[in-house]
């Protein structure tokens, strides 16, 4: 009963300014405050556990690292958001690395050229999961498996277990680096940033991201507002293919190779585990883009503090997946609440 | 109060689903300013007559006229863009989004200039602003019209869906069973809301399972039976059972016809 009346008298205060107060709000408000106080006891525990964790030149390899999963994540949180699931990201990454590293490497078609190529392949798939869920009307669970196994399929077939290198350099830029006062950075992580404050935006601030929450919400209810909800559907799973894409060239810039057996476990499940640590709810409706962006972070921290303190490779997967079931648990206690 | 033309009306409406005519040749007719409640057993058609006015599906037969003029409504929003808007009974809201939010669900203000056009930025002020005047007009109490609607209670999520109703409704409110969700003093606190709506002058199509109701508020009663219009009553022209009466078939209608009740599965094709 408290807590109500006080959200209640606190957002009374806040109505004022729009822009500004979303920012304040979304750190604010309950949805960000547990990533974040996760986020920062990670990043202490690990910085009290080795020396080198919080020097900025690791911290900048954190991000490097997180920068493939993050821009995945963002996708993973727009389909989320409607109540659905994409699987597929990770093996559609692969693929339209394949394609645009094959194109560029082994069929002489110039960089840009290839580098669409490559993107609109990974948004193509995202535009086939959103047909099958919205046309056919099958869940997007069963949809994304399916073309899971497709890309995965394909990019073996399209590249036949070949792995290209020699890429030309505009396929490298956003591996490239630069510093600001010494620590080194590269195009990708501000290209990340980027795309986080433009989905930020595009969710809090256009009718077309309130569309997104309302149709996982209560699709039925955002329906019968008026709401096209299959043309919202059809938007954030070609949105996901698109980031699939975009992601498969930060990872070609990162790795400077097209390889046919990149990103088919850990980026998939990563960027799944991301925005469920940040706080969006599995049943939809809620949840925000930053919060994904700390999830991202806890994935990273974990995976470069577990190796820093000389844990083997195989025991992240197991605190991955110990995080993943308790910040779901919470999600699931959390809904219950509300019903 | 019901001189002049209808402004809603519907001619020999019929539709069917295989062998079960779920409407039968139905008539109506709304007027300015009135409440129109309109009752009937389950599978009387009283459904499949609000969803035909709404847009919600399209008769096989007949006519549906507003403001004098012949409309096809392909879906609810053809009936929406008319200014018909129609409150749903169960409670057709988006839990998470505020209240603000869901009054211009699917209808949002963008910011004047190119902020809005190009980068289609909202305009939240403007937007709660006329939300809080709107619940103001309505005199519905909500704490904070930037509270999510989870928070409210069924009385108050049903208000957020009036508001909306009775703020996007040019021309006709209908409510379908608004009030079957909610507690006893809840229903109160919709229906005063439905009577401040006709008060604003728009004319309100209310279905109701619940006859005390609809006799405390209706100005005129449209009883169906077997997919049919059988009788229009008012409060004052016939007690609720007599009304009862006429909706089970134990009292013949005014607008009944001994020759023009053929039970459904009785009707042949011709050709």
């Amino acid at each position: 009963m408290t807590t109500t009346t006080t959200d209640a008298t606190a957002s009374e205060h806040t109505s004022r300014r729009s822009v500004a107060l979303d920012i304040v709000r979304a750190v604010g408000g309950s949805s960000i405050a547990g990533p974040l106080i996760a986020l920062v006891l990670a990043m202490a525990f690990f910085a009290f556990k080795s020396d080198r964790f919080l020097h900025a030149q690791n911290l900048s390899l954190v991000l490097q690292q997180v920068m493939v999963v993050g821009v995945l994540a963002i996708g993973q949180t727009l389909v989320i958001l409607t109540a659905g699931i994409d699987l597929s990201v990770g093996t559609v990454m692969a693929l339209g690395q394949i394609v645009m590293t094959k194109l560029a490497v082994a069929n002489g078609v110039p960089a840009f050229p290839a580098l669409l190529l490559g993107i609109l392949t990974c948004v193509g798939f995202g535009i086939l999961n959103g047909g099958l869920v919205t046309r056919v009307r099958l869940p997007a669970f069963i949809v994304t498996l399916g073309t899971f196994n497709i890309a995965y399929a394909l990019t073996h077939i399209v590249s036949n277990d070949q792995t290209y290198s020699g890429l030309p350099s505009v396929l490298l830029f956003f591996g490239r680096r630069f510093t600001i006062g010494g620590t080194a950075f590269t195009y990708g992580i501000v290209l990340m940033l980027v795309l986080y404050a433009v989905a930020w935006y595009a969710l809090t601030q256009t009718a077309w991201g309130r569309h997104v929450y309302a149709v996982g919400d209560n699709r039925e209810a955002a329906r019968l507002t008026g709401i096209k909800t299959d043309r919202v559907l059809l938007s954030v799973y070609g949105l996901a293919g698109l980031m699939g894409g975009i992601a498969a060239m930060l990872l070609v810039g990162r790795t400077e190779v097209g390889d046919p057996n990149a990103g088919q476990t850990t980026e998939n499940l990563d960027s799944i585990t991301a925005v469920v640590l940040g706080g969006t709810s599995l049943f939809g409706g809620r949840g925000s883009v930053i919060g994904t962006l700390i999830g991202a972070a806890i994935v990273g921290i974990f995976r470069n503090g577990l190796t820093l303190i000389g844990v083997q490779v195989i025991y992240q997967y197991l605190v991955t997946g110990v995080l993943v079931i308790l910040a779901v648990s919470f999600d699931q206690l959390a809904h219950r609440r509300r019903l | 109060m019901n001189a002049g033309e209808p402004i809603l009306e519907a001619r020999g409406l019929v539709k069917r689903y295989g062998h079960v005519v779920a409407l039968n040749g139905s008539d109506f007719e709304l007027y300015a300013g009135e409440i129109l409640a309109v009752i009937g057993d389950n599978g009387a058609g009283k459904s499949t007559l609000i969803k035909a006015l709404s847009g919600a599906l399209q008769p096989d037969e007949g006519e549906i006229r507003l403001a004098g003029e012949h409309v096809h409504f392909r879906t609810p929003l053809d009936a929406r863009r008319a200014g018909i808007e129609t409150v749903y009974q169960d409670l057709a809201v988006s839990p998470a989004l505020d209240i603000a939010a869901n009054i211009f669900l699917g209808r949002e203000l963008r910011r004047a200039g190119p902020l809005g056009r190009v980068l289609r930025l909202l305009d939240k002020r403007a937007m709660r602003r006329e939300a809080t005047r709107q619940f103001a007009e309505l005199k519905i109490g909500v704490p904070s019209i930037t509270q999510a609607v989870e928070n409210l209670s069924g009385g108050q999520r049903q208000g957020v869906a009036v508001a909306r109703a009775a703020a996007w409704g040019r021309r006709v409110v209908i409510m379908d069973e608004p009030t079957a969700a909610l507690g006893v003093k809840e229903t109160g606190q919709v229906l005063d809301l439905v009577r401040r709506v006709r008060e604003r002058g728009l004319p309100v199509v209310l279905i109701s399972h619940d006859m005390p109701h609809v006799f405390e508020l209706a100005d005129r009663i449209q009883i169906m039976r077997l997919g049919r219009r059988v009788a229009v009553v008012t409060p004052q022209s016939h007690t609720m059972s007599e009304a009862v009466a006429i909706m089970t078939g134990a009292t013949r209608g005014d607008l009944e016809q001994p020759a023009a009740t053929p039970t459904p599965t009785d009707e042949t094709e011709p050709g």
